[in-house]
């Protein structure tokens, strides 16, 4: 059955169908990432604009592969622009984009929100990259990926989560989508870290526990998701980055406490010798490489499901192959 | 708007003599089976392809390799698709370059589903020749495409439809001609 | 003359609850006897009709916000105060965070210039504790007070330091001022937009927790304490707060409290990214809003009062981390206290009691009906259907949470000084 999506805000209110769903249809995208030839047409004649209004490289560009990818044209806004440091509004800046008639517009932006805003005042499909820290979609869906591959199932894992979760947007939307399919959590890190509420996110009956001691943490991990430690989010009080790697860096001793086929998961960029031991880092069971390439076939996918086909036309002779 | 059976056009036993025929066919006009392998396109053509294999190996003995192909990606009018189409992926586990291709097909139309599966193809390396097999074609070209191997070519309107149904999907064995009716 | 025949008298003050005539001559009311009594006296009067309707002392807000000067773009003193006539407000005390700051006479004296020429209701103006609302010097209060401020305020912000407060209050004490504190610690709400909880760490958003109000309030009535000036807590918020200002009067010390509207409604929860639900105090856990209406039946809670805080659409239409704080709140504050009585939570006499002789209290007036009183009335219904339509609002702006709700009762007349200021 087919799923339509008006814009990718967040995971919170997607179904487990509609979840597995994407995850199926990036698999084609997956698939043409073996192939010599990785450029289709599929959405020539299309405009995705790419408004990032916080810095990133990595996600910029596997948004930008994808576009290109799909044969579709981009429109480019970065922070650095000076039409943002001159004062002009969020509303201003994606009203501009959207004269120039984008198919779609896919943002990253500081404050938690802004995507929804945005959403509310353009009529255009809408695809959060990242909003403050409330939720970064395609990340949990290119995790959610490489678990299942790796795994065959995302049901019922023991998830291990490890860093600065409150301030983490990748974090939550992990939660969010895991516990659809009955993982189970433990939240790991600075006690300032890891607030009472977090235990209420996903559905009603979701196992969230927090901890702040490492070894307990990883013990029974199916899965570990180890967080960036983010400076450049200015909380305070800042932890000094040696405290952080003595309690909390996955080293491979830690991660033998784990299940001996552990997935070590990471949203990028790595600092390698800060939250993570190099060697895990490059282990069997890191898993970052594949991340990269399955962050590449769901933007491809998200991409081609919401700007590909249009729903106010006829159908058109061909449609008998269509509806296969 | 719906849909009326107009009247059958192959029961059953038409089809699957039609299918041993093109079985033959392919066979003779191929100097061999050594380097051949069918396509079959998605989604009528996968079943199609592997009774045309299987058929085959009841010729010569040799099993011709099946490939599947999905052409949504490559289709050029995604923007006129109402329904959002479902991606499924193409398995062609071996490789194209040099191989001697049989695309397989239900029903010949337009040829803007073959030109989506040449792309398709081309995209996975050079085959040495690509040919074009159907079960039914019903005229109406709008690119130069030509099939080689043709089960049946019957003339048709462009208010009517040809469904070929066939057990593997649609647990029926029939292929019917059906008008949209307002 | 106005005659006000066949309406039920609720007066709080007086206890009165029973169907009255009131006649208003000039700007006073002249007589208020058993209904058909005053006709009479009432000959050549202008006659409305109270039939079925509640008539009130005229209610009072003892805060709200109205721009004039500096942020005309929001609202003036004419809109705002049309809005406070059309939610049944007979006087209102706006906040001296203008621009300038109403720190001196000369600001005063041209807001209430200004006032007397557009205003609908009576306009009691709040001076600034200090300088700017800085938390440094002291503002011109005793010259403020001559001009005709009620209370002094740094709202917007908390008065600054203990040390300040302390100064403020023994200087307050002696002109007898209340001193009206917007009750913050400012490292605790530094960023914030929201209340610290479940709703804020599922959006994403930060947090202040209820601590950021109690731990001001503290300080407040135990700087009260020191210096026996009346204190009065802004927008009080949390439950913890609450309790504080119940153990202080308790002790008998002079602290009253006020509390909004849209705090006795809504929570956190209401939250999602829609800033016309974005305030400071911010809406607060469904525990804080249950002790809330607790303390508005047992006498806790002094009064209810608007904090009307217009804000233009551009200014709202943002991302909600930048939106600014604030709602409006003069045309719905009557219905949603109505919503209370309807559901059983308070009596009619006590929701009068918060609007009318309670905040008067604060201000060290009288609100009542009775002869030779200002002629001041609020008349309503507790029963017409209606929605409110921020479209429609008389305010120029239209960031109210309550756009488009259905309420049970509404303002049908406000008579101001003796004249029909509103009349619906």
């Amino acid at each position: 059955m087919s799923h339509r999506f008006g814009h990718m805000l967040g995971i919170e209110p997607l179904t487990a169908e509609e979840i597995v769903f994407l995850l199926d249809q990036s698999k084609p995208f997956q698939e043409i990432q073996r192939h010599p030839l990785k450029k289709l047409a599929t959405l020539r004649g299309k405009t995705v604009a790419l408004a990032f209004f916080e810095p990133s490289t990595r996600t910029r560009i596997s948004f930008a592969t994808a576009a290109s990818r799909l044969g579709a044209d981009q429109m480019n806004l970065q922070a650095e622009s000076s039409s943002l440091k001159k004062g002009e509004s969020l509303l201003d800046t994606v009203r501009t984009l959207d004269a120039m008639k984008p198919d779609c517009i896919v943002i990253r932006h500081s404050s938690s929100g802004a995507p929804d805003f945005v959403a509310r005042h353009l009529p255009l499909p809408v695809i959060n990259a990242g909003d403050g820290t409330h939720e970064h979609p395609t990340q949990a869906l290119l995790d959610a990926l490489t678990i299942r591959d790796r795994r065959g199932t995302l049901e019922g894992l023991n998830v291990t989560i490890l860093g600065d979760i409150l301030h983490s947007r990748v974090a939550r939307s992990n939660i969010h989508l895991l516990a659809k399919f009955g993982c189970r959590f433990t939240l790991c890190g600075p006690a300032m870290w890891l607030p009472r509420e977090l235990e209420c996110l996903g559905p009603p009956g979701t196992s969230i526990r927090r901890v702040t001691r490492i070894a307990e943490a990883l013990e029974g991990a199916d899965v570990i998701l180890t967080l960036r430690v983010q400076q450049e989010r200015l909380h305070e009080p800042a932890l000094p980055l040696d405290e952080y790697i003595l309690q909390y860096q996955l080293t491979p001793e830690r991660l033998r406490l784990a299940r001996p086929d552990a997935l070590v998961l990471h949203p990028g960029p790595m600092v390698r010798g800060l939250e993570i031991d190099p060697a895990v880092a490059d282990g069997p069971q890191s898993c970052v490489l594949e991340q990269v390439t399955n962050g590449l076939a769901v933007r491809m996918a998200l991409l081609f499901l919401m700007t590909g086909s249009g729903a106010d036309t006829p159908p058109e002779k061909d449609s008998s192959h269509a509806a296969d | 708007m719906h849909i009326v059976e107009k009247s059958q056009l192959m029961t059953a036993t038409e089809i699957d003599r039609t299918v041993q025929r093109l079985a033959h066919e392919i066979v003779e006009k191929s100097g061999g089976t050594a380097n051949l392998a069918l396509i079959g396109v998605r989604r009528r053509g996968v079943p199609l392809a592997n009774r045309i294999a299987l058929a085959m190996r009841g010729i010569d003995g040799v099993d011709v390799p099946v490939g599947t192909l999905d052409i949504t990606l490559y289709r050029d009018d995604l923007s006129k698709v109402a329904a959002q189409p479902i991606l499924q992926s193409s398995e062609i586990p071996f490789p194209v370059d040099d191989k001697d291709l049989v695309l397989v097909d239900d029903v010949l139309y337009t040829g803007r589903t073959i030109r989506a599966a040449m792309n398709g193809l081309f995209d996975l390396g050079r085959p040495k020749r690509v040919r074009l097999c159907v079960l039914i074609d019903r005229g109406h070209r709008e690119l130069p495409v030509e099939a080689t191997f043709i089960g049946r070519s019957v003339q048709t309107s462009d208010a009517e439809i040809i469904e070929v149904r066939l057990n593997e999907i649609d647990r029926e064995e029939r292929v019917v001609l059906v008008e949209r009716v307002s | 003359m106005l005659l006000i025949s066949n309406g039920r008298v609720i007066d709080p003050a007086t206890g009165t609850d029973a169907p009255r005539d009131i006649l208003l001559d000039g700007d006073r009311i002249a007589a208020v006897a058993p209904q058909g009594q005053l006709a009479a006296r009432a000959k050549g009067a202008e006659i409305f009709d109270a039939a079925n309707f509640v008539v009130a002392p005229g209610f009072i807000d003892l805060h709200c916000h109205l721009r004039e000067p500096g942020g005309e773009s929001s609202e003036t003193i004419e809109t705002g105060t049309r809005a406070a006539a059309r939610g049944g407000f007979t006087a209102v005390c706006p906040m001296p965070n203008t621009r300038p700051v109403n720190d001196n006479v000369s600001v005063t004296r041209s807001i209430l210039e200004r006032a007397a020429a557009v205003s609908s209701v009576r306009v009691w103006p709040i001076g600034a504790a200090s300088m700017g609302s800085k938390g440094e010097a002291l503002s011109e209060i005793a010259a403020m007070k001559q001009a005709g401020i009620v209370a002094v305020s740094d709202d917007g912000r908390p008065i600054a330091s203990a040390k300040l407060l302390r100064q403020v209050m023994d200087y307050c004490r002696a002109l007898d001022l209340p001193v009206i504190d917007h009750c913050e610690d400012s490292s605790l709400f530094a960023g914030a937009v929201m209340r610290e909880g479940k709703q804020s760490v599922r959006l994403g958003l930060r947090g202040m927790p209820a601590a950021t109000e109690s731990l001001a309030v503290a300080r407040d009535v135990q700087v009260g304490e020191l210096t026996n000036c009346r204190l009065h807590i802004a927008h009080l918020s949390a439950r913890a707060s609450l309790e504080l200002v119940r153990a202080a009067k308790a002790k008998g010390l002079p602290v009253t409290c006020e509390v909004t509207p849209h705090h006795f409604t809504l929570t956190d929860e209401d939250v999602q990214y829609d800033t016309r639900y974005k305030m400071n105090p911010p809406l607060a856990s469904r525990e804080d809003r249950d002790a809330l209406i607790a303390g508005l039946a047992d006498g806790t809670v002094d009064a209810i009062a608007t904090d009307h805080a217009p804000h233009e659409p551009a200014l709202k239409d943002v991302e909600f981390d930048r939106a600014p704080f604030g709602v409006t709140g003069f045309e719905t504050a009557l219905a949603l206290g109505l919503d209370l009585v309807h559901a059983g939570r308070i009596s009619l006499m006590r929701l009068a009691e918060l609007f009318t002789s309670g905040p008067a209290r604060v201000l060290g007036m009288t609100r009542r009906i009775a002869e030779n009183e200002p002629g001041d009335l609020t008349i309503f219904s507790t029963g017409h259907n209606w929605t409110f339509l921020a479209q429609e609002s008389a305010s120029k702006s239209r960031n109210s949470p309550f756009d488009g709700r259905t309420f049970r009762g509404a303002p049908m007349a406000t008579i101001v000084a003796g004249r029909i200021a509103y009349r619906r």
